[in-house]
């Protein structure tokens, strides 16, 4: 066949496609989830082409290097006014850039550096065989108490693969907060919880706890991920289209240009209450809302502790963001049938987030049913719905993934011969042995109680305020109630600290590389910069209130 | 820009605060010096705002108000009437007292991390209170207050659950026990309170639309914000409720006993007579004049309340078996007096408030210092362990006799006045009242004059037959006091003029004027 003639061949068979056009792709404007998740990608290569020694610092260098340019593109972004004027749906409508979004990118990608940096410490172990040790297990598939494990440990392996898998779970929680169509959606779901159920399972010590924590993480996100799914099944049944403004826009009654094909099914009213409360499940399940947050104190608590404080903190703000805009953009039409709902959930799981917490004594359960408790006050932010409401909840989670980094990091440190001492008889006297290090987590459960002066203590003002302002008033007497029972818990930890004798066989704390300090210094410098002077960052938070439809 | 005095006031004792933390763990001496000059530095600066203060001139003086956060339309506004002045003075003169009284009660007596810090941690504390203690009193802003309001529960609840007493009769464990249940009664009760009020301050921003005090008075005032009678009444009692448990006014009192008892008698002192005055100071000012038709639909119950404080706090102060308890005891009921003279809503009834907010400050002080000394000597808190005390150390008697005289509200001593004042005041109004309440004065008479007999006459028990009397150190904290009560006692026209236009505003504020004397005409 001469060449005219293959020529001919392929135009023809092509001739009736080439009527779609490329999909317009806005590469500028997605270059910080595009930088992560190629970086992510380089990560996985440098596992299959680096030599073992050298991994670790290349790991750490690609993840640092690649997030901080993430993070530097997200603010040439804002500062190019794509947060607010320049506002727009880019990828063909699956992705929104505007202020909610880059606000919550920015602090994920903050979340994520700190995150990096205590995964990436390697000095509070003692070291093995003469290697150094992270947080994480030497080989993860080899069975607990195995003679593979043994070799492995003593070969000095390292489970370097946490680092990609740390990008590909950034990534996705980039894209989860400004997907826009709830395909999208379901796909940064996946692709950040994936990399997440796999993070629980890895850690060093106490393995079989860790991976307990992964496969009840695993089964129970499985559950709602199948539940979203189906929810967003039966949402496309009822507006033909799983664009979230094609949806508002059947919600509302404003639609025009109806497929005559689904012009059937459309607009019924039982698909769009099932499908959202479906949708809405799942989101509130990656939040730890009560009555979906059962798996929280579990995998907290025997996931590796670097693990747990980057997913408290960058989990919940990349839920909520996505919560935020399914609630904002797509169901506003359908407030007067969510906010009741919500207001339920957001009443039992602040009451219950606070008391169950009372009776913890592990300090990572604890911090677990604290996160539950303070879901519970940002959902008070989310049924304001106002742009108050909005910057209230941005706030809110800027300042909480901070304090969740750092009080995590702290109890990295606190050490006996066990590995980490997170049972809290053993915290006794903490401020008598390590005052500064006592000091540091006060400050951090201050900000936890919300206590003035703490950045906690700004959020909770700013999102009671917006409830009140919103109408909500009865959730701001409940929220001031759970935080008084709150309090209550965290002074126990204070007091333990600071006013019990210390144990002669106590532990002892670790120092850690300036990796961890970093974490901690910017996570206390950032809680009282919030609490004494936080107009700039309530500013910011409020120029981001608006979401593009 | 004038300088900003009131801020600079706040400033000294928290930078200070901060400059004795820093101080290596070596250098204890030096860091008691250090609060100690730092917060003579800062009576200076009350002394000076004190003589800038013109009573009849404006309501508010040496305003300072800056942009602070926008987005909760906050500002930092601070300025001062004549009743936030006098505070203010009362604050600043009592932190030197408290860190003389305190100078050897944080000295570490074990030997922990090198990191450990224990004096230092304690002055500084102390002057982190004061800090903000005076920038409540300044404030004019309510959030501003507020933030202060609670943070001050922090450095109070570790003054009170990190130090206690060195020898205690239980042994160290139980001691290290109770102190520990005290903070922590200490801050749950008041963060509660706080809590509450925090729901009642996003209620008034809602309502009102800033945090403003004078611009919500002054929008109240000429009708252009209008408050529901309900949401008034709501926000009222959000706001009472956290002054009422700080105060403490009963039922709400029960924290104070176990603080004030487990407490080292300077951080007694200091919660009493200085933590304590923000809960009166801040009914005058806030719930006054933001709510003054739900404070005066409150009143009847208020009232009600104080009397129970006055009797009951009386009637368990008789009844006490450890000192420092009994000075608690006594202090109830002294704050029954004290709100009594606020809500009776008539100019001589505040006045004496105020000036009874002032006295109580100081002879509390008095009394609780020199308890403190007389404990520190036998290492015991129980009446019953003493007697005979005045033979072997006749100054500290004497000293604790007219401390506890200044209590019970001797005529030519201080309190009197000041009670006089609040019973009159309350008489012209609500004479039942006024008599129920006479009745607090005989009861004080009982309970001091029962504990000096007990403490100080009869015969020398064995114990404390090596009392040594008081050192210089002692006498230096004690006598200035004494010095006070009996000058304003005989002459109390200072503070009542800087106080008495203050009051007359307030008044205003909640549409009262005193009632007419009535004379029946002759037939």
């Amino acid at each position: 066949m001469s060449a005219t003639a293959v020529h001919s061949l392929w135009t023809t068979a092509a001739d009736p496609i080439s009527k779609i056009d490329a999909p317009k792709i806005e590469y500028g404007q997605l270059s910080p989830t595009l930088i992560v998740i190629g970086a992510a990608i380089v990560g996985v290569l440098i596992e299959a082409l680096v030599p073992r020694k050298s991994r670790y610092y290349a790991q750490v260098f690609v993840s640092v290097v690649a997030l901080a340019a993430a993070f530097a593109a997200v603010v040439a972004l804002a500062a190019g006014g794509y947060g607010t004027t320049k506002a727009h749906i880019a990828a063909m409508g699956a992705i929104a850039v505007d202020g909610p979004s880059l606000f919550l990118q920015g602090t994920i990608l903050l979340a994520g550096i700190l995150g990096v940096f205590t995964f990436a410490e390697r000095r509070l172990d003692p070291e093995v065989h003469g290697n150094r040790v992270d947080s994480f297990a030497a080989q993860a598939a080899s069975v607990p108490g195995s003679d593979s494990e043994k070799a492995a440990v003593k070969a000095g392996f390292t489970t370097t693969e946490v680092f990609p898998l740390l990008l590909f779970a950034i990534g996705g929680m980039l894209v989860f907060p400004s997907a826009n169509d709830l395909l999208t959606l379901f796909v940064a779901l996946e692709v950040f919880s994936l990399p997440l159920y796999l993070l629980c399972a890895v850690a060093r010590r106490k393995r079989l706890m860790s991976q307990e924590a992964a496969v009840k993480y695993f089964l129970l996100g499985a559950f709602a991920s199948a539940i979203t799914l189906f929810g967003i099944a039966l949402l496309y049944g009822y507006a033909g289209s799983v664009s979230y403004a094609t949806i508002a826009q059947v919600v509302d009654g404003t639609i025009t240009n109806v497929d005559p094909a689904l012009a059937g099914t459309m607009g019924n009213d039982a698909l769009l209450l099932i499908g959202a409360a479906m949708v809405v499940m799942g989101l509130l399940f990656k939040v730890g809302a009560v009555p979906f947050h059962m798996w929280t104190p579990d995998v907290y608590q025997g996931a590796p502790t670097p693990v747990t404080g980057f997913m408290a903190a960058a989990t919940k703000v990349a839920a909520f963001g996505a919560l935020l805009r399914l609630l904002y953009v797509v169901l506003p039409g359908l407030r007067w049938d969510w906010r009741p709902v919500m207001w339920a959930v957001a009443i039992v799981t602040m009451l219950g987030g606070a008391i169950v917490a009372i009776t913890q004594t592990d300090i990572k359960r604890l911090l677990a049913y604290s996160s539950i408790a303070h879901a519970g006050f940002i959902l008070a932010g989310v049924i304001a719905t106002s742009p108050d409401g909005v910057s209230s909840v941005l706030f809110y989670l800027g300042a909480y993934s901070f304090v969740t980094i750092g009080a995590f990091a702290v109890v990295t440190l606190v050490r006996d011969a066990g590995g980490e001492a997170t049972h809290l008889s053993k915290w006794a006297g903490l401020g008598r042995r390590s005052p500064l290090v006592a000091a540091v987590f006060a400050v951090f459960l201050l900000a936890f109680a919300g206590i003035p002066l703490t950045s906690g203590f700004a959020g909770k003002f700013a999102v009671f305020k917006a409830a009140a302002e919103g109408g909500a008033g009865a959730l701001v007497v409940v929220g001031v109630i759970s935080s008084a029972i709150a309090a209550f818990f965290y002074i126990r930890v204070i007091v333990l600290m600071f006013f019990s004798e210390p144990r002669p066989e106590g532990p002892t704390v670790a120092v850690p590389s300036p990796l961890t300090m970093t974490a901690i210094a910017v996570g206390v410098a950032v809680t009282l910069v919030l609490g004494v002077a936080p107009q700039y960052f309530l500013d910011l938070a409020g120029q981001a209130g608006v979401f593009v439809r | 820009m004038s300088f900003p005095l009131l801020t600079a006031t706040a400033a000294l004792p928290a930078l200070g605060a901060i400059a004795t933390a820093a101080v290596p763990a070596a250098q204890r001496v030096a860091a008691k010096w250090l609060a100690l000059l730092v917060s003579l530095g800062t009576l200076v600066l009350a002394a000076v705002t004190l003589v800038r203060f013109d009573p009849d001139g404006d309501r508010y003086q040496l305003t300072e108000s800056h942009a602070w956060i926008k987005e909760f339309g906050v500002r930092y506004e601070l300025g001062v009437d004549g009743i936030a002045v006098a505070l203010i003075a009362l604050t600043a003169l009592l932190i030197p007292f408290v860190i003389l009284a305190g100078w050897h009660d944080a000295d570490p007596h074990e030997t922990g991390s090198r990191r450990w810090r224990p004096t230092q941690g304690f002055f500084a504390l102390i002057l982190a209170v004061e800090a903000m203690v005076i920038i409540s009193f300044e404030a004019t802003d309510v959030f501003l207050f507020y933030i202060f309001f609670e943070a001050m529960l922090i450095p109070m609840y570790f003054l009170i659950g990190g130090f206690g007493d060195k020898a205690h009769e239980h042994g160290d464990e139980v001691a290290a026990t109770q102190r520990t249940y005290a903070a922590v009664k200490f801050l749950l009760y008041n963060l509660v309170g706080g809590l509450i009020m925090l729901a009642a301050v996003i209620g008034l921003y809602v309502v009102a639309g800033n945090f403003s005090l004078q611009e919500i008075v002054e929008a109240r005032a000429n009708g252009s914000l209008h408050m529901a009678t309900n949401t008034e009444r709501w926000l009222f009692l959000g706001f009472f409720f956290a002054f009422a448990v700080k105060a403490p006014l009963w039922p709400l009192h029960t924290w104070l006993p176990n603080a004030m008892g487990e407490a080292t008698a300077p951080v007694a002192v200091l919660i009493t007579a200085v933590v304590d005055k923000v809960g009166t100071f801040a009914m005058l000012r806030f719930c006054l004049q933001l709510f003054p038709e739900a404070s005066k639909w409150a009143t009847p119950v208020i009232l009600v309340l104080a009397l129970i404080s006055i009797i009951y706090g009386a009637l368990l102060a008789v009844g006490q078996r450890d000192i420092k308890r009994l000075v608690a005891y006594a202090s109830i009921s002294h704050f029954g007096f004290i709100i009594l003279g606020i809500f009776a809503m008539t100019s001589q009834g505040q006045s004496g408030a105020t000036l009874y907010m002032v006295n109580h400050g100081i002879s509390t002080a008095a009394l609780m210092l020199v308890a403190g000394f007389l404990i520190s000597r036998r290492g015991s808190r129980l009446i019953a362990d003493y007697g005979g005390v005045q033979k072997v150390a006749p100054v500290l008697a004497g000293t604790f006799l007219i401390g506890g005289l200044a209590t019970l509200s001797l005529p030519g001593l201080a309190p009197f006045v000041s009670e006089f004042l609040v019973l009159v005041g309350t008489f012209t109004r609500y004479p039942a009242v006024g008599i129920i309440a006479t009745l607090g004065i005989v009861l004080a008479a009982l309970y001091t004059l029962v504990l000096y007999q007990r403490t100080m006459t009869g015969p020398v028990k064995a114990e404390v037959a090596e009392m040594p009397d008081l050192r210089v150190r002692e006498l230096l904290v004690v006598a200035p006091l004494i010095a006070l009560l009996i000058f304003l006692g005989v002459y109390p026209k200072p503070v009542t003029d800087i106080v008495n236009p203050a009051v007359q505003q307030t008044m205003s504020d909640v549409h009262q004027k005193d009632p007419k004397p009535e004379v029946e005409a002759a037939k």
